[in-house]
């Protein structure tokens, strides 16, 4: 069993020199800049607020700051990391606002003393995604990271689903190394393990198949761990 | 090497990022030991399945709108100068 390869960012050799143009005054390099990383700071955004216009507003905002900021960018690191450090803080400010009884903050004391060692090691179909239509998968996975804390799901969807390096990731989430590594195991391991509620294999002729196939997705109890409905 | 000894390298074992010594015991392990080889591979297809997903795309309309929104925004800004940010 192989290392997982990550997915390649977009090419970063001439981001540099569209920051320096964006700060001498062009308009069409900056554009360019919100051409390359727009999507990427869509689904980071949504995936932290779990909410689509949130998550629109958290795109404005953050290339706006952005914007409005360029000259205090001091280039030593890459120009993305430095937009992800300011999209996650306005998709953070946007849940506290929405969630103002419950702190959220990528530092809060999260409690998951034994809550990642696996439980249910079944085995998981040879192609388990193809179970699913490409609706009913979307919602199950959406529904299961939403289960995850928001320090949980961010630190994933910036190493695994963007590809961010761990040390891109703790600077541009302001963590140490050591937390972005211990977070990371934690929800990859949570993840697995409520996937495997929908993955795992089934034996022919137990019933356990048709009973688990014809329950409704929306059913499915997937523990939230930040107060998500 | 125990189990928990295991699930603490798997991180760093997915990511490629471990030295030849402790890769090869990870391997040793994984050769026998048949949950931590189900909770190894289904771990890498959580991944997988989450990086090929293409959750949360932004449609192409939406996105133009967004990306004439923002610049509309800067240009105003700019306009204003840069206290107003």
């Amino acid at each position: 069993m192989g290392a997982i390869q990550n997915k390649v960012a977009g090419p970063v050799s001439d981001e540099l020199a569209l920051v320096q143009a964006a700060k001498r005054g062009d308009d069409s390099a900056f554009e360019e800049l919100v051409r390359r990383y727009d999507r990427n700071v869509f689904r980071i955004a949504q995936h932290i607020t779990q909410n689509r216009e949130d998550a629109e507003d958290v795109v404005q905002e953050a290339f706006l700051k952005a914007y409005g900021n360029l000259a205090q960018f001091q280039e030593q690191s890459k120009f993305y990391t430095w937009l992800v450090r300011i999209a996650v803080n306005e998709a953070l400010m946007k849940l506290r606002r929405r969630k103002p009884e419950r702190t959220v903050s990528l530092d809060e004391d999260i409690k998951t003393e034994d809550d990642s060692l696996p439980r249910e090691i079944a085995d998981w179909s040879p192609n388990p995604e193809q179970q699913y239509t490409q609706a009913e998968l979307r919602e199950i996975l959406s529904k299961t990271i939403q289960g995850l804390p928001p320090g949980f799901r961010t630190v994933f969807v910036l190493r695994d689903v963007e590809g961010l390096s761990t040390e891109e990731t703790a600077a541009a989430l302001e963590l140490s190394v050591p937390a972005v590594k211990s977070r990371l195991l934690r929800a990859r391991l949570q993840l697995r393990e409520r996937l495997s509620r929908y993955f795992q294999r089934r034996e022919p002729g137990n019933g356990k198949a048709d009973s688990a196939r014809g329950e409704d997705v929306k059913d499915k109890d997937v523990a939230s761990g930040d107060g998500n409905p | 090497m125990k189990c928990s000894e295991f699930l603490s390298e798997l991180t760093s074992y997915l990511d490629g990022v471990l030295d030849e010594k402790t890769k090869a015991e990870l391997e040793n392990h994984l050769s026998w030991c048949h949950n931590c080889y189900v909770v190894c591979d289904t771990t890498k297809k959580t991944i997988e399945i989450y990086r090929d997903s293409q959750l949360y795309e932004l449609p192409e309309d939406l996105r133009s709108r967004l990306r004439s929104a923002i610049m509309t925004k800067c240009q105003q800004q700019r306009r204003r100068g840069p206290q107003s940010v």
